[in-house]
């Protein structure tokens, strides 16, 4: 398989007054097309910096990153715009849902910014919804939907652009386990559709429907787990 | 984006905030409402004093004798005797001339039976009533032949009308002026007070012939008036009467003049300046408040920018480009400073309609202030929309997500 994303060597410091804190400390990492990856990690290792990263939301200090071969260095805040429209879908822990817009306004949003006409966004939006299991939610407000319901909005929305990687940092995080296993066995299916999913997690369990696991430390790479596919579900050694 | 999306999408966010909306248009509501009003209110005011001045005489010009001080102010107050009535016959026959009359007056006891009236006794031709647009309501005014033959006629104002007959009909009656009987052949219709409050129907009018020889004596006029095609001919006309009288008079190149030709051009112009002056300054002093207004928009566009900035970050992660952020926040600028504007002009035509009922001026709500004020509000929402728009669209996306 092609690689997708290649990092490498990638610092990112944050200046914080007189202090440098320092997210990343050279992080590789190579990832090919098709994969599921869980990042695990304590608390500030740095999953989330790396994952803005490949995201297009932030910028290394240092390092490089081709994405599909190209150098994002090289681009544009619009080009990146364009990128995080295009190729990459986002999930996050609290959903990041317009509170003020309904379900199928969420989900059309990044046809919006792709200039889709209005009734093929709708159509599309419309479909989204459905094939997550939200048929008749479309009029409703995130505050009137139960926090399942919400993260299966947000990844309706990841999808609706048909991007070949979706990023989730801490899917799960604030779900409950049956629900979590409800929103993994969706990655899993998307996963089976051939996009490229990488995921943060801190649970273990779900951390186990990936093929393969990163551990994180101190803003570095401290271990790399690769799981057969017989193995997929079963629990993975704590870090 | 395509700006009719940019649109919607702002459209919704404001609806969202129908209250905030509101009340933040509600700077602009009044601006462009004051803007209007004002405005109406200073040309209502403007017709009026255009229909007063034509109705004193705008196309007319009157003859003094004696000279004009550097002040322009009559050294001889109109009492020297430098106008012979010969003249009045050589100005009738200029080209831009359409009536002349001489002026003669004084003030005279007038008696009809046991009644009396002290009133002013004013001497004039047949053409005094076409240069004023003045005509008799009862009876005629007197004729050429009148002029000719010094006849003992005259014409009533209104007010002398009423104090010496009441109801009676005043036609054919005898009455005496300073102790000789003048029949009476008309009545003039009413004219009002002069702007100073002088009763114009306060007045008896005879042949100017009439007056010089059987009341005053003298074979000079006090003035003489004229009235020209149109007052754009005023300036030519002065020029040509000017020449004529200094011919006419015998003065010598070097020296001044012996009479003086007032206009009411200088006051017609100085009182239009000053009506011009009155709009500008109401219309700017409205435009204080559309600016206040325009302050108050960026204000809450500030906030709104603030408290959205979760918001801005989430459409900047799945792709909006800072452009698509700063057009939907100009829109949010633009629309609230239209849609003020289109209530304020709602308010601003009745605000007029309103003050026209307390001033009973006629209030001109004209299309050109419309448009001035609503392409005003336009404008201040795009300006005080582009700085908090500007801001929303420089947020970094990992900061505007982290946002709490
Ligand atoms: N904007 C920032 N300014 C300064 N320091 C930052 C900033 N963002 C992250 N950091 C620091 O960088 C380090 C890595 O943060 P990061 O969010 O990547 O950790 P994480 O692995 O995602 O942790 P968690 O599991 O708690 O989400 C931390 O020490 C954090 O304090
Ligand atoms: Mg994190």
């Amino acid at each position: 398989m092609e690689d997708i994303i290649v990092v490498e060597n990638l610092h990112k410091v944050y200046k914080m007054g007189d202090v440098d804190v320092h997210a990343l400390r050279g992080v590789t990492l190579t990832i090919k097309k098709g994969e599921f990856i869980s990042v695990m990690g304590p608390s500030g290792s740095g999953k989330s910096t790396l994952m803005n990263i490949i995201g297009c939301l932030d910028k290394p200090t240092s390092g490089r990153y081709f994405l599909e071969e190209n150098d994002i260095s090289l681009l544009d805040k619009d080009e990146l715009a364009d990128i995080r429209n295009k190729k990459i879908g986002f999930v996050f822990q609290n959903f990041n849902l317009l509170p003020r817009s309904t379900a199928i306004e969420n989900v059309e949003l990044p046809l919006i910014y792709d200039g889709i006409p209005s009734d093929k966004r709708y159509r599309l939006a419309k479909e989204a919804l459905f094939m997550l299991g939200l048929e008749g939610r479309e009029k409703h407000y995130p505050t009137q939907l139960s926090g399942g319901q919400q993260q299966r909005v947000a990844i309706a929305r990841a999808i609706i652009n048909k991007p070949s990687i979706i990023l989730a940092d801490e899917p799960t995080g604030n779900l409950d386990t049956n629900t979590s296993t409800e929103i993994m066995e969706i990655f899993r299916r998307l996963n089976k559709e051939g996009k490229t999913i990488i995921m943060i997690t801190h649970e273990t369990d779900i951390a186990a429907f990936a093929e393969r696991i990163v551990v994180f430390r101190d803003g570095k790479v401290m271990k790399e787990e690769w799981r057969s596919k017989e193995k997929l579900n079963e629990p993975v050694s704590r870090v | 984006m395509n700006p009719l999306v940019a649109f919607r999408v702002s459209y919704r966010a404001l609806r969202r905030n129908k209250v905030r909306s509101i009340l933040t248009t509600l700077g602009i509501i009044i601006g462009v409402a004051a803007v209007i009003t004002m405005v109406s209110l200073t040309q209502g005011a403007k017709r009026i004093i255009e229909e007063q001045l034509t109705s004193l005489g705008g196309n007319s010009l009157i003859i003094n004798p004696g000279s004009r001080s550097r002040s322009g102010v009559s050294k001889g107050l109109g009492k020297t005797n430098t106008l012979p009535s010969e003249d009045a016959e050589a100005i009738r026959k200029l080209s831009t001339v359409t009536h002349v009359s001489p002026i003669l007056d004084t003030t005279e006891q007038v008696v009809w039976g046991n009644r009396d009236w002290f009133t002013a006794l004013v001497g004039v031709s047949p053409d005094f009533v076409f240069i004023n647009g003045w005509f008799p309501e009862r009876g005629s005014f007197f004729h050429n032949e009148d002029i000719k033959n010094a006849e003992l006629v005259c014409v009533l104002g209104k007010t002398v009308a009423s104090n010496l007959f009441g109801y009676q009909n005043p036609l054919g009656k005898t009455i005496r002026i300073g102790n000789i009987s003048f029949k009476v052949i008309g009545v003039m219709s009413s004219i009002g007070q002069t702007p100073g409050g002088k009763d114009q129907d306060d007045i008896v009018l005879i042949p100017y012939t009439t007056m010089q020889k059987r009341i005053l004596g003298v074979n000079y006029v006090n003035n003489i008036s004229v009235s020209v095609r149109t007052s754009k001919d005023i300036p030519f006309a002065e020029a040509q009467i000017t020449q004529l009288l200094r011919e006419r008079h015998r003065i010598r190149p070097n020296m001044e003049d012996d009479f003086y030709v007032k206009t009411q051009l200088n006051i017609i112009e100085r009182i239009f300046t000053i009506s011009k002056i009155m709009t500008i300054l109401l219309g700017s002093i409205a435009s204080i408040s559309l600016i206040v207004g325009g302050i108050g928009i960026m204000n809450i566009m500030l906030v709104s920018v603030t408290e959205r900035t979760r918001e801005i970050g989430i459409r900047m992660a799945v792709g909006a480009k800072e452009r698509d952020i700063l057009i939907q926040f100009l829109i949010e600028a633009v629309a609230l400073s239209l849609t003020g504007g289109v209530i304020g002009i709602v308010l601003g035509i009745a605000g007029s309609k309103i003050s026209s009922l307390f001033t009973h001026w006629p209030t001109l709500v004209s299309f050109g202030s419309i448009l001035l004020a609503f392409g005003f509000a336009a404008i201040v929402g795009i300006f005080f929309g582009l700085y908090p728009a500007s801001k929303a669209s420089k947020l970094d996306p990992i900061e505007a997500l982290r946002y709490e």
